[in-house]
């Protein structure tokens, strides 16, 4: 079941990017603001050109309709609800431009509204809503016609925290009840991981990083993904020698250690390596782990974690995440005490720049 | 296709692109061949050669230019020498248009500033007042204000009731109740940009100079008009221009004497007595000299903007 | 002893100044009105309270021609307001949501033109061109006319309430299937009604109010009120005048309220 939405570029926003997205499937633009995902969202919908390149839904060529002849909808970002109807007028609006008698339309439109929870809003004017309760009213509306792909352009952003989360989580049930096909689009990372089947990385219009959450966040490709996602560690080493799928890496100030080979990175090479704070641990003495000599800097308590800055000898600073239970308590040391830094199996990345 | 500049929403796009030759082509018809011809035409008619009983004959000449401009002595065979006549009234038009301007600047300006220092939610209210005289038939206006003025009028009655004055003051007929009646005509197009201005300068600036000492009327001069200049020169251009073509003002206030260029056009039109390529002329003078005070006043504005 | 805040922005004198104005702007309205229930034929004696005028108006020697007057007016003002206004709202649709196109400027130069222009230049100009077409001068003269310099008028509250909607909607509803002409029909001109309105409104007064194009275009055989009136005025202003000008007075402001409450009533948000 292919759902393929494969497109090249617009040279202002937008670099080369090919990707195809299945049916059935939460897949997540992520990125900061101005790195293409509204714009390739946009060309999806039908309201930005596409200067070279193809989008396909289903075998079919889509990228030269205009956007009232796509079976695409958009939920938009500031919500778009045509002030001068009610609620059941919006969410039938889009039926009733496909033809569809009033009754058929209004029918379905209940139905929508039941699906989001706002029945009895369904006489109101969209003013006399709060902005989550216009947000699913958006969100029926777009769903209405059945579309084959609903785009969401930054539907959260404008909601509290607290409806945020509680949208995440209703966002994704809708999507699973209904099968369609949701594209997200965020710059909250947390939001990509919590509610994604695969994320697209995106930066400086093009595409980073391509994956389901847990491979982008453990196994990131480039420094940009390392770094967007989550907080690590970037160390500069150069690889010495690569064997049996290990690369043997040093840093400056001497210190060595070896971690999983990675694919485009070659002896030689200076790149960076990546490390998740909560992937190291503290010891007073070495390790069977790959270890690092330092020196304490510095434990900064956050609530749930306590977090420990570290000055390796002669080389660059880390940060270890701990987490602020009685088995991390026993790994905290005092500041000026000297301290080996341990790497967890796996946890060290190279990252192709 | 592509529809929209930003994905935040603009109210600039080009949804209808398509559509808009059609869209446009009503506004295009009309205007051209109801405003923009007949100002064509009226340059044509410059040129021509007058008509008995008004109208013209399809004759080119200068004659009416030369009326306008030229000289040429009781039998009209003399050498061109300038003739004032008809400049004349052109200065003197000018003349009360600039009167009737400094006279709605002098009593607008404070009214503006005024009005835009209210509280907020009255300022509507108040522009809601100024405005209210405006949209009355400008000739019932005028019209009032001749009743007003008149030797036997309200206006004389009520002075001579209270005792400041003996007899009626003569002002009907006037230059003065020409440029009142100017100033009564366009007043709201003083205060409206004033207004404007006033109510989008910054009063931390006035209180800044005022915790550096400077007394109100020195912050006033020296602060806030420089920032409300443009509002200001937008005003008097907005009296100013109606004023120098007005017509009923000067007919119905000034009488006889007051003889401006609106009425001259007039009279050209009128009847037997007329001369329609003079007339004609004397419109193109008028509006070239409109032109070209507007022309400096956008350039003004432009380079104002940039500044800003 | 009391303190007074030192108030930044007042002005010495201003207020009374302002006060001035108001009275100056007021006053002669107020008199006329006052003397049109003038119990006199003389417009300088006060002899009582009467609306003997307003009946004059309507019956007396003087009455059918401004009956005449007054349908030609209105009628010409109801036919030139609808036809500017519409000519009006499908040009701001194409300067505003038409894209940018090299006319765009021009297009909006030639939409002021008749604001730019003095208004005797326009009333000479359009007597010339109908002369030099041989249009005879008449009723049909006066429409025309006015719905050419109507149009600017109608123009700018429909462009400024269409500046302030965003485009958004119309995306949204292309995106849900409609044709562009059902997301103009649809959308934007619900949402743009108030500016069409005051557009409307506008346009009206502008055309009713009409005196110096109206009488140079008119010929010698139709009148408007304010031809009529001016006639009747040069030769003396008399106590029915004052009672069609309170009349004429009290719909204007009719139509400056009913404009003020329809802006105000702002239905996007």
């Amino acid at each position: 079941m292919r759902n393929a939405v494969k497109r090249y570029g617009d040279f202002t926003a937008l670099q080369e990017i090919s990707l195809s997205i299945y049916d059935n499937e939460f897949f997540t633009l992520l990125g900061p603001s101005g790195c293409g995902k509204t714009t390739l969202l946009r060309m999806i919908a039908g309201f930005e050109d596409v200067s070279e390149g193809a989008i396909f839904l289903f075998d079919d060529e889509i990228e030269t309709l205009p956007p009232n002849k796509r079976p695409v909808n958009t939920v938009f970002q500031n919500y778009a609800l045509f002030p001068h109807m009610t609620v059941t007028e919006n969410v039938s609006f889009g039926l009733e431009m496909l033809g569809k008698s009033k009754a058929e339309a209004r029918a379905r439109a209940a139905d929508m509204l039941e699906l989001v929870q706002l029945t009895q809003f369904a006489g109101r004017k969209p003013s006399q809503l709060s902005g989550g309760q216009q947000q699913r009213v958006a969100l029926a509306r777009a769903l209405a016609p059945q579309p084959k792909v609903l785009l969401l352009d930054e539907p959260l952003s404008a909601l509290d925290l607290k409806l945020r989360q509680a949208m995440r989580f209703e966002l994704k049930e809708i999507q699973r009840e209904t099968g369609i096909t949701f594209i997200f689009v965020t710059h909250d990372q947390e939001e990509a991981l919590t509610m994604s089947d695969r994320i697209a990385v995106m930066s400086a219009g093009e595409l980073q990083q391509l994956g389901e959450a847990k491979e982008i966040y453990e196994r990131p490709r480039n420094m940009f993904v390392a770094d967007f996602i989550g907080e690590t560690n970037l160390l500069e080493v150069s690889v010495d020698k690569i064997a049996k799928g290990r690369a043997a890496c040093h840093l400056g100030g001497g210190h060595e250690l070896t971690c999983n080979e990675v694919e485009g990175v070659g002896v030689g090479a200076n790149v960076h390596l990546s490390i998740r704070p909560e992937r190291l641990f503290l010891s007073e003495t070495a390790t069977e782990a790959e270890s690092l000599k330092g020196t304490i800097r510095d434990n900064i308590f956050i609530g749930t974690d306590i977090q420990t800055l570290v000055q390796l000898d002669d080389g660059p600073q880390m940060m270890v995440r701990t987490s602020n239970s009685d088995r991390g308590n026993k790994r905290i040391f005092d500041a000026g005490r000297p301290a080996f830094v341990n790497m967890e199996q796996g946890a060290a990345r190279l990252l192709v720049d | 296709m592509a529809a929209g500049a930003a994905s935040g929403g603009s109210s600039q796009s080009d949804t209808y692109k398509e559509a808009r030759g059609w869209l446009l082509l009503p506004a295009w018809a009309v205007l051209g061949v109801f405003v923009l011809a007949p100002v064509l035409m009226m340059l044509v008619y410059s040129f021509l050669t007058k008509e008995f009983r008004g109208g013209v004959i399809w004759e080119f000449s200068l004659g009416a230019y030369d009326q306008f401009f030229c000289n040429r002595g009781l039998f009209g065979d003399e050498p061109c020498s300038i003739e004032w006549t008809y400049i004349n009234i052109f200065w003197r038009s000018i003349w009360q248009a600039g009167a009737a301007t400094i006279l709605s600047l002098v009593i607008g300006f404070p009214t503006a500033y005024f009005i835009a220092t209210r509280p907020e939610k009255i300022r509507p209210l108040w522009v809601f007042m100024i405005t209210i005289p405006y949209w009355v038939n400008l000739l019932i206006r005028t019209v009032s204000m001749k009743f007003m003025l008149r030797d036997q009028g309200p206006l004389n009655d009520f002075l001579i009731s209270t005792g400041l004055i003996d007899s009626p003051i003569h002002i009907i007929n006037t230059n003065f109740a020409v440029q009142l009646g100017l100033f009564y005509s366009y007043l709201p197009f003083m205060v409206l940009p004033i207004y404007a201005s006033v109510e989008r300068y910054n009063f931390n600036l006035s209180e800044a100079a005022a915790d550096l000492y400077a007394s109100k009327w020195v912050t006033a001069r020296r602060i806030l008009l420089p920032a409300v200049k443009p509002g200001v020169i937008a005003g008097c251009v907005l009296v100013f221009v109606p004023s120098l073509g007005s017509f009923l003002a000067p007919d119905l206030l000034g009488g006889a004497k007051n003889f401006m260029i609106g009425s001259l056009i007039e009279e050209q039109f009128k009847g037997n007595a007329g001369n329609w390529p003079f007339g004609a002329a004397a419109s193109m003078v008028l509006l070239t000299m409109v032109l070209i005070l507007l022309v400096v006043f956008a350039r003004q504005q432009a380079r104002a903007e940039k500044a800003q | 002893m009391s303190t007074r805040k030192y108030d930044i922005k007042s002005l010495p004198g201003f207020l009374p100044i302002t006060i001035l104005c108001l009275v100056v702007l007021y006053a002669p309205l107020v008199v006329v009105t006052l003397y049109s229930f003038n119990d006199s034929t003389s417009i300088t004696i006060w002899e009582g309270v009467s609306l003997r005028w307003y009946a004059d108006v309507f019956n007396g020697p003087e009455s059918t021609k401004f009956k005449i007057a007054a349908w030609n007016s209105f009628s010409i003002a109801i036919i030139a307001a609808t036809c500017a206004t519409t000519i009006a709202t499908l040009a701001a649709t194409a300067m505003i949501r038409g894209g940018r196109f090299r006319l765009r400027t021009v297009s909006f130069g030639l939409i002021s033109l008749p604001l730019m222009v003095p208004e005797i230049v326009t009333a000479v100009a359009t007597l010339i061109f109908f002369n030099s077409i041989g249009f005879t001068r008449g009723y049909t003269t006066i429409l025309v006319a006015h719905i050419a310099f109507c149009i600017p008028f109608a123009y700018m509250p429909i462009s400024a309430r269409m500046q302030g909607i965003e485009d958004t909607y119309e995306q949204a509803a292309l995106d849900l299937y409609a044709s562009k002409r059902q997301a103009f029909t649809k959308i934007l001109l619900p949402l743009m009604m108030p500016g069409i309105i005051s557009g409307f409104l506008l346009a009206f007064i502008i055309s009713l109010d009409d005196f110096i194009i109206t009488n140079f275009v008119k010929g010698a055989g139709v009148e408007t009120l304010p031809t009529a009136i001016f006639g009747s005025v040069k030769q003396g202003i008399k106590p029915n005048i004052m009672a069609i000008s309170t009349m004429l007075l009290a719909l204007s402001v009719l139509m400056v309220t009913i404009s003020y409450f329809v802006s105000k009533k702002d239905n996007t948000k």
